[in-house]
């Protein structure tokens, strides 16, 4: 009986640094979240105030009476100093309250609900794309170092990586809208489904096949194509660029040679030696590749009438609708702050030592 | 940006790459791309941007307004016919009999008199057009008021010239409204506000049926219009900002009308037999102002001096070929007492001599805040250059328009250019900004365009404000071409061009009709062949 105290007083003993560990950490990066999020707000929200324009501007237009002027300048808090402004946000985003978009005149939350989905289905097809053919690409390019497959695939990259992306949208519109036909023009989806389909998920891909109406989604596959494509091709050229970079400084490693010499086939040194070992970095690539896109490609959602987040900030920061510009960048912040938190965890997946670290 | 998007465009043009595949809208419904991205509401009392405007145009009749048969002509709207009293003060209305709303409901005079009464209780932007007759909320219930279901009494504080008063009857916050529908959606005493900026409740050739901010505007035929039915059933407004991409889906006939491509645009689709590229004369007048804190602008000979120094009608057939003309007047020329006069044109030489007399014959420098938008810069670009010809050296402060105008309001500027349109087509509303200037001081509550330049000008003040109360039509005239003709001889304001519309249309697209102003677009008369 004595033993088995010890030992439960033992174990006991072993959990509770670990919980302490755990909590510790926990806490960690908890309070790392916040302080983020609170500079991430702290910094948009100054931004917006030190920018010359009015906002009340933006409201009541240039030919307002002066009382109706003063009476939204007192509405929305303006009249008092900067750190009260900032207080009184913050506790109304703490309390979930992100305020009401001047331009849209809706409230902030539902505004992004609305334009957040379109950007989110854009940045995860194009972020599968470049996933998809990045990586393999990459790797190719680095085991053909310096022979035609690497210099194929380093030209496609760079120009993929170099070229501005509206330019892409534009020819791209050009060749497979307006001459080949081979997909749908700007906009989410045609005008014959647009209003029929009931946008329960906001993505309109989801939405059609909820709707069951097979030609809304082969319609909206159409229509997504080409923006996904044109940002997929981007994303695969920033992916493929720094595989192959990851993989040359693998190749390079002792434990290559020592596997080649051994005799292993050279697609079981690339595919199970060499490149477990990117992974850990290609990961933290892929996540901020996404993260970039889930910030809105504005110029891709201008040439493509893609009513994303992108553009929803771009217009309100162009009319200093701060509301919807803070609203939108705690969404995007969230996606940073979550998907690097997503990456940190799947390091321990793709490094044991990390694991047991 | 835009500028380089469309050259890069019109380069990829050039080498032959544009297709000519074509599909096609459905016959009933019609799909027009636009910039909306500034329409913020749709409640006719709030209502003061141009896309906006445009579909409150087409959702609600006004008291009285302008049809599409005759943009420029007022006529009677919901009210059929009008009569003043004796004294000038006094409007009686009668309502044209058996319209309905598109809820089925009979308009009444009530339902008139409630929606300007509403207008002035939610005090939003545009009411300041009809608090300018003394109406407050305290007594708009006594001077508006319907003394039986056709009739409907306006009562003004002054003696203001009658058509002063029918013009602002005309504008949006004169839509009528569906009291009893609108008083079913009122929350907190908001007289329905909330719930009007994104439904409808008028009696207009169109119904809205949804707006998705930044996206679209969906609106459905009046089957009981009091016209008829419009042929098009469905009217889908589109947001599309890039206009290379409006230019594709119409060639390719995805839409039927493009509203905001550029001049090169138009020039291009000139040789596709499948579009048509309407022009439509627009009241907007494109102007510099001057402002009078800047030492050499004070000077009435400098002054002068620019007047020679901008080439109008170089800029107007070259790059502003088909979106301006050259106008040199406040108030825009087709309309009730407008003033066509154009007597400046760029002579560099004689400039440099006034530059000479003014005692600046090595010119000066001068920081020029200019909007970063196409033709906007262009036209800057421009002035930079004709100006330099004689010494002024231009520093252009490129911005946003929002930024622009920050700066603008806040009487920080040296020169800026930019657009003025009429709020309601009577010539106060022009007059009242580049004539009047009550207080001149730093504390001044109005801040109409000559505050803004700060040019202090109480006998032009007397003579607009007695303008505004000239009963007799053509005295009243008179008396605003001659404020315009010595605006026009000096004035810190340079006014150069009116601006027009061009919209491009798929060939089978007929009866659209775009007025001079934002909200005398209409889409009741488009048919499709």
């Amino acid at each position: 009986m004595a033993d088995v105290v010890r030992q439960s007083t033992a174990g006991a003993a072993r959990r509770a640094p670990s919980l302490l560990r755990f909590a510790r950490r926990v806490g960690i990066v908890a309070g790392t979240v916040a302080l983020t999020f609170l500079g991430l707000l702290f910094v948009t929200f100054i931004i917006g105030r030190v920018i010359p324009i009015d906002p009340v501007l933006a409201i009541v237009g240039d030919r307002a009476l002066p009382e109706v002027y003063e009476r939204i300048k007192l509405e929305l808090g303006l009249d008092r100093p900067l750190y009260v402004q900032f207080w009184r946000y913050l506790t109304d985003v703490l309390q979930g309250q992100f305020g009401k978009s001047v331009l849209t005149g809706n409230p902030v939350i539902e505004d992004i609900r609305q334009f957040f989905p379109a950007t989110l289905e854009l940045a995860t097809i194009a972020t599968f794309l470049g996933v998809a053919l990045g990586v393999p690409a990459g790797v190719v390019a680095a085991v053909n170092a310096g022979r035609w497959p690497d210099h194929l695939i380093r030209v496609l990259a760079l120009i993929g990586y170099s070229v501005p992306v509206f330019w892409l949208g534009l020819v791209g519109l050009l060749v497979f809208y307006a001459k080949l036909d081979w997909v749908a023009g700007p906009g989410r989806i045609d005008v014959a489904y647009e209003y029929f389909i009931v946008q329960k998920t906001g993505l309109m891909l989801v939405d059609t096949l909820l709707a069951g109406d097979g030609a809304a989604f082969r319609n909206a596959i159409a229509h997504l194509a080409l923006p996904a494509g044109i940002l997929g091709y981007f994303s695969l050229a920033y992916i493929a660029r720094m595989t192959r970079s990851f993989m040359l400084e693998q190749l390079g490693q002792e434990y290559v040679t020592t596997a080649r010499v051994k005799g292993l086939s050279e697609a079981r040194v690339v595919w199970r030696h060499a490149f477990p070992n990117v992974m850990v970095p290609l990961t933290t690539v892929i996540a901020l590749s996404y993260a970039y896109l889930l910030e809105g490609a504005v110029l891709t959602e201008t040439v493509f009438a893609w009513p994303g987040i992108g553009l929803y900030i771009t217009n309100s920061l162009f009319n200093a609708d701060m509301t919807a510009v803070l609203g939108g960048t705690v969404v995007v912040g969230s996606c940073f702050i979550g998907l690097n938190m997503l990456s940190d965890l799947l390091y321990a997946v793709f490094d044991p030592r990390i694991r047991r670290s | 940006m835009q500028s380089l998007i469309r050259l890069l465009f019109a380069a990829v043009v050039a080498v032959g790459l544009v297709g000519s595949a074509s599909a096609q809208t459905p016959a009933d419904t019609l799909v027009m791309a636009k910039q909306i991205d500034d329409i913020i509401t749709l409640d006719p009392a709030e209502v003061f941007e141009f896309s906006g405007g445009e579909v409150i145009a087409n959702v609600y009749d006004r008291i009285l307004m302008y049809e599409p048969e005759d943009t420029e002509k007022l006529v009677g709207g919901v009210a059929e016919s009008w009569t003043v009293s004796d004294d000038g003060k006094t409007i009686t209305l009668k309502v044209r009999p058996g319209q309905t709303f598109h809820s089925g409901r009979a308009i009444t005079a009530a339902d008139v008199a409630f929606s300007l009464q509403r207008v002035i209780k939610l005090d939003l932007t545009p009411a300041f057009i009809l608090t300018q007759f003394g109406w407050t909320k305290d007594n708009v219930d006594s001077l508006v008021t319907a003394t039986d279901d056709a009739t409907l009494q306006v009562t003004t504080e002054q003696q203001f010239a009658t058509t002063f008063v029918l013009n602002c009857l005309s504008a949006g916050v004169a839509s009528v409204v569906d009291r009893e529908e609108v008083l079913a959606h009122e929350v907190n005493g908001d007289l329905g506000h909330e719930w009007l900026k994104s439904n409808s409740a008028g009696s207009g050739a169109y119904k809205l049926i949804a707006w998705k901010a930044n996206d679209s505007v969906l609106l459905e035929a009046n089957e009981n219009y009091r016209h008829g039915a419009p042929a098009i059933k469905r009217i889908v407004i589109r947001h599309v900002a890039e206009q290379a991409a409006q230019r594709l889906q119409l060639e390719k006939g995805d839409i039927d009308i493009a509203r905001n491509l550029g001049a090169d645009q138009t020039v291009a689709l000139a040789t596709n037999p499948d579009v048509v590229v309407g022009t439509y004369p627009k009241a907007d007048v494109f102007y510099l102002g001057l402002s009078q804190k800047i030492e050499p602008l004070k000077n009435p000979k400098v002054r002068q001096a620019m007047r020679w120094l901008v080439d109008y009608q170089g800029m107007a057939d070259t790059f502003l070929k088909g979106s301006f003309k050259v106008h040199q007047a406040f108030w825009p020329s087709g309309f009730f007492a407008s003033y066509t006069e154009t007597p400046y044109h760029l002579d560099v030489e004689k400039a440099k001599a006034l530059l000479a007399e003014a005692g600046y014959p090595d010119g000066f420098d001068l920081k020029f805040d200019c909007i970063n938008l196409s033709p906007q810069q262009d036209i800057c670009l421009n002035l930079q250059s004709t100006m330099g010809q004689a010494g002024i050296r231009i520093e252009i402060l490129p911005g946003d328009s929002k930024q622009v105008i920050t700066k603008y309001r806040a009487r920080n500027h040296e020169m800026v250019s930019l657009y003025w349109s009429p709020d309601y087509m009577d010539p106060h509303s022009n007059a009242d900004t580049f004539a009047r200037n009550p207080d001149n001081s730093d504390e001044a509550q109005s801040k109409p365009l000559a505050w803004r330049n700060s040019w202090d000008i109480p006998e032009l003040t007397a003579e607009a404000d007695a303008a505004v109360l000239e009963r007799d039509a053509d005295k009243r005239a008179a008396m605003y071409i001659e404020m315009q003709k010595k605006i026009q001889d000096d004035s810190p304001f340079i006014i150069m061009f009116q601006s027009t519309e061009q919209a491009a249309l798929r060939a089978n697209v007929k009866g659209f009709v775009s007025g001079p102003t934002f909200d005398t677009v209409f889409y009741r008369n488009i048919s499709k062949s």
